[in-house]
């Protein structure tokens, strides 16, 4: 116990980073998944060829590789920076490659809201004259993602756990190195494992409390 | 098609103009990224055949890519055998009538599904030497935490999917004095495994990903082959070792998912169950 009082600030104060780095990617995954999904069931074949070739090559490569890329290939190979100073420059290369793998489930799901709609509101929508772009943003969208309130609660939830990750792209501010950090200099302990588990727990378990109830409320009925 | 379908007429004339001139946009936008990609690689001098030429000798193969893949396959298959045990379980334990087994049941699989994976791997890997004394517990660890977090996940997958056999059939069967465990093997079970072999492929999928998390711990397998040791002995090697080792993970994820869409097709005219396929979607957690 002694040594999770030791290390809470520490712990707290890295653990915030986690949270940072979630609460960016949930905004910039949201809004890259919309743009996805509305290229893959646009009515342009190479729109929807782009889409579909996108979310297959990231979704099905692994995290950890994404994000040790998006460091030692993007950042340290190819030169790109976001910030002269290294730990600023490591955020925003998280914050880039969790966003890109993120948004591919955000894009399945809100694609699979998008079937749930009835076939009839589009074809509605459709018959008063609304463009592609029209029926899209004012129909079948907004169902589409009062539908997948839930899952994409699960996809945050999970964006959440993923944010430790982060120390493969060299990142070692958050909470999963200031662990293994501590680990090395006084061994094992239970203690701080279960405080960054309840720590986490706080984050996810109302995300999915939330959601749920959204979920519930929102529900077309 | 049929979904893209609804959503938007048959194009008329402008429409068809609207399209064509929207393709174009799209092609020149892609060409324009491939330009930009292929110009900042020639910069880098990344188009240098001094570093792709290793990928060109078979020894790169036998000495690296093979070995790391093997370590993959090593990883994921034991996970995978674990995990699906653990899952059924621990899954048939939440059903159980008794409270005293429900319960713990129930947290536990609660709890490793809210555990950030890496920190249970990180976890494992501390603690085995101060349990188990001196030695290389990388494969362990792995191994340990993936069965866990993944056997937790499928464990679900398996309660939903015995749940989704009809009551009827458990009915059915306690009429005709069959007791509570052989209504679980001869009834429930073998209805229940078509039912939800889709949204176990799915989960295997994650798992197999999943394994690359190994490189934080230094477990050699694909990705540390492809990011620390080739470049290491070809010194520059990094983006085609990245590029190559990307390939055959997508490669292997694509076909399992494959695999997966074919056992729900064939699973949903199946006749030997009553029960409809578990959803991947339902139990889909996005992995790592």
């Amino acid at each position: 116990m002694d040594e999770l009082i030791k290390y809470a600030p520490d712990l707290l104060l890295s653990f915030l980073k986690n949270v940072q780095i979630a609460a960016v990617c949930a905004v910039l995954s949201l809004i890259l998944g919309t743009i996805l999904v509305s290229m893959r069931v646009s009515p342009t074949p190479v729109l929807r060829a782009a889409g579909t070739v996108y979310v297959n090559v990231v979704r099905n490569t692994p995290l950890t590789l994404i994000l040790a890329f998006s460091a030692l290939g993007l950042s340290d190979t190819l030169g790109l920076s976001f910030s002269q100073t290294p730990s600023t420059n490591g955020f925003w290369l998280v914050v880039l490659g969790l966003s890109a793998y993120t948004a591919t489930f955000v894009c399945e799901a809100l694609r699979s809201g998008i079937n749930t709609v009835p076939l009839g509101q589009a074809e509605a929508a459709r018959a008063l004259g609304f463009t592609f772009v029209q029926s899209l943003r004012m129909i079948i969208l907004p169902q589409a993602f009062r539908v997948v309130v839930a899952p994409l609660g699960s996809v945050m939830i999970a964006m959440m756990k993923n944010t430790t990750v982060a120390i493969a792209a060299g990142y070692l501010a958050e909470s999963a190195f200031t662990m293994k950090d501590i680990f090395d200099d006084t061994g094992v302990s239970i203690p701080i494992f279960l405080g960054l588990i309840v720590a986490f727990m706080a984050v996810t378990l109302p995300i999915g409390f939330f959601t749920g109830w959204l979920a519930k409320r929102l529900a077309v009925t | 098609m049929t979904q893209a379908n609804i959503l938007f007429d048959t194009p008329g004339p402008r429409a068809r103009l609207r399209n064509n001139a929207l393709t174009l946009v799209t092609v020149v936008v892609l060409a324009a990224i491939a330009y930009f990609v292929i110009a900042e690689f020639g910069a880098e001098g990344q188009w240098d055949g001094r570093i792709w030429e290793p990928f060109l000798q078979s020894s790169t193969w036998v000495n690296f890519i093979i070995p790391g893949l093997l370590g993959t396959l090593t990883a994921a298959g034991l996970a995978a055998v674990f995990a699906v045990v653990f899952g059924a379980v621990f899954g048939i334990a939440r059903l159980s009538d008794h409270k005293w087994i429900r319960v713990p049941a129930g947290a536990v699989v609660e709890i490793f599904r809210a555990v950030p994976l890496l920190l249970l791997i990180f976890f494992i890997f501390y603690a085995s030497p101060w349990v188990f004394g001196g030695g290389d517990y990388t494969l362990m660890a792995v191994v340990a935490g993936l069965t866990l977090y993944n056997g937790s996940v499928l464990a679900e997958v398996v309660r939903a999917g015995i749940r989704a056999v009809p009551r009827g059939q458990s009915e059915a069967a306690y009429a005709l004095g069959l007791r509570k465990t052989n209504v679980m093997r001869l009834v429930l079970l073998p209805q229940a495994v078509t039912a939800m072999m889709p949204a176990i492929v799915s989960q295997l999928v994650v798992l197999l990903k999943d394994t690359a998390l190994g490189y934080i711990i230094a477990y050699v397998d694909l990705l540390n082959m492809g990011f620390k040791i080739i470049p290491a002995v070809h010194f520059g090697s990094l983006i085609p070792a990245a590029i190559v080792i990307g390939v055959i993970y997508v490669g292997l994820n694509m076909a399992l998912s494959g695999v997966a869409v074919w056992l729900e097709r064939r699973s949903r005219r199946s006749r030997r169950t009553s029960a409809k396929p578990v959803m991947a979607s339902m139990s889909m957690s996005t992995g790592v």
